[in-house]
């Protein structure tokens, strides 16, 4: 064994993982929270709607679960502004195609969700005389998002590892940090076991968290 | 010259009321009324459409044929005569003039007791948050729960769920309550409870159209007694008549020799 493992180098730079780190968690809150907005809506409306409108939604959830991630986001960082007249930072780029990523899983997520919400309390909601709108709002959906927390948790846990991807189009996150720091330094082994550790109880951290939330609204249902 | 009313209007008028899921006839050509005050009880085996009919009653499922209506207007739809169905926002507000209690209770499980009650109040009614809340908790205290104001659905037994079930249906003030087997769900020794609540409930002069399996209930609290098979009205009348020995009716002597054999 010639290598000897030198961190040093490693905390020298620290300030990149670190930095690196809070850009994943703050790249994966905002893309779930767009990524929440368009699944919710897009699943009332699927439930709702006509066979039309269900094929184009379909279409939506098929094209992005079917496509690897890492093609996505070159389509709309290099592909989109070449056919279209935008301009973007390679950040924006990124938080649109992880927002239209987790959209489409959060659909079928809040679908299925808004599918098992018993019957029995929307015919209570209908015996009170509510409306629809007021059924969804008041009935069906307070209900369907504590069915689909888990999902939600798990949704969001995946997000945060899917920001790596981010690093293809030099986003300074965490792998990216991580790349710059190889480069510079060439210490690799080092740097990907602390990158892989920064990761790992990062996720547990969300997990932990989560499920508490998670028992707490079990404990009201 | 003017038309005086009839002097004992229907609250409730069920006109030949028909209803098929597929091939299968539920409802044949039901007729009842109901006049204020009056508390019916639908008895009957199961499949004979006593649900079914109490479910068109507020249009929870919509008929076939015929028409049911309310103090006069149709429930489920326009009057033009094309048989039109409302609109949803005037099925709401139709609704909003029966209560139903359900079998399984159906609360809201994120909301408290008192929540579940206020959300009509509230939405409905217009009632302010402090005004409901105030009718929620005497309705609650009405039904024995006042202690009960701030705990969920799942920290009540089923017996004061559906005490809470009926509060809530009751708290909105309607024309008319439907009880749809609402002690079938619960164990035996919480029968009792929610049955009283029923018994304060038509003391006070609340109509009532209630499915049930209870006969010594039905015996003691109704008016009437409507014996449903195959989807039709088999025999009414009061209930001394109707659960007497000497009645005329093959399918209900049979109905009952068979129910007291499984009961008793």
């Amino acid at each position: 064994m010639g290598y000897a493992l030198n961190f040093n180098l490693i905390w020298r730079h620290f300030d990149k993982l670190w930095g690196g780190l809070l850009l994943s968690l703050e790249l994966a809150v905002i893309s779930i929270a767009i990524g929440i907005v368009i699944g919710l809506v897009l699943a009332v409306w699927y439930v709702s709607a006509g066979r039309v409108v269900r094929s184009i939604i379909a279409a939506y959830v098929e094209f992005i679960r079917n496509v690897p991630l890492i093609l996505l986001v070159y389509l709309v960082f290099y592909g989109l502004p070449t056919v279209v007249d935008l301009a973007y930072s390679a950040q924006t780029s990124f938080v649109a195609t992880l927002s239209l990523y987790s959209g489409a899983y959060l659909v079928e997520v809040f679908r299925s969700g808004l599918e098992a919400v018993p019957r029995g309390q929307i015919d209570a909601g209908k015996a009170i005389g509510l409306t629809p709108w007021q059924r969804l709002l008041h009935v069906r959906l307070p209900t369907m998002l504590r069915i689909t927390l888990p999902a939600l948790s798990n949704t969001f846990i995946s997000l945060f590892k899917d920001t790596s991807v981010a690093s293809v189009i030099s986003v300074p996150e965490l792998t990216y940090g991580a790349q710059w720091i190889n480069f510079n330094t060439f210490r690799i082994v080092e740097v990907y076991l602390v990158v892989t550790a920064m990761y790992l109880l990062t996720g547990y951290a969300l997990l932990y968290a989560l499920r508490l939330v998670e028992r707490r609204f079990r404990a009201a249902h | 010259m003017s038309i005086a009313p009839p002097a004992n209007p229907a609250l409730l008028d069920i006109r030949d009321v028909s209803k098929s899921f597929g091939s299968v006839e539920v409802l044949r050509s039901v007729s009842l009324k109901v006049t204020r005050g009056e508390v019916v009880t639908v008895i009957g085996p199961s499949g004979s459409g006593k649900t079914t009919l109490l479910r068109c009653v507020n249009f929870l499922e919509s008929y076939d044929s015929g028409s049911i209506r309310i103090d006069g207007k149709e429930v489920g739809f326009r009057e033009t005569g094309t048989r039109q169905r409302r609109s949803e926002r005037d099925l709401a507000k139709m609704r909003a003039e029966t209560g139903m209690v359900f079998q399984s209770f159906n609360l809201f499980p994120h909301l408290t007791a008192a929540g579940n009650i206020m959300l009509g109040l509230r939405k409905v009614r217009g009632k302010s948050s402090a005004e409901a809340r105030q009718i929620a908790e005497h309705w609650l205290g009405r039904v024995g729960l006042a202690h009960k104001a701030d705990s969920l659905p799942a920290e009540l037994s089923g017996g004061q769920q559906q005490r809470v079930g009926i509060a809530r249906a009751v708290a909105m003030e309607p024309k008319i309550l439907l009880l749809d087997e609402i002690t079938s769900a619960l164990d035996p020794e919480l029968v009792g409870e929610v049955l009283e609540v029923v018994r304060s409930l038509a003391e006070d002069g609340m109509t009532m159209v209630m499915v049930t399996h209870e006969m010594a209930f039905a015996r003691d609290a109704s008016s009437r007694i409507v014996f449903m098979a195959d989807g039709g009205v088999s025999a009414a009348g009061p209930p001394a008549e109707i659960l007497g020995a000497d009645i005329d009716n093959e399918r209900l002597r049979s109905f009952l020799a068979r129910f007291r054999a499984s009961h008793f």
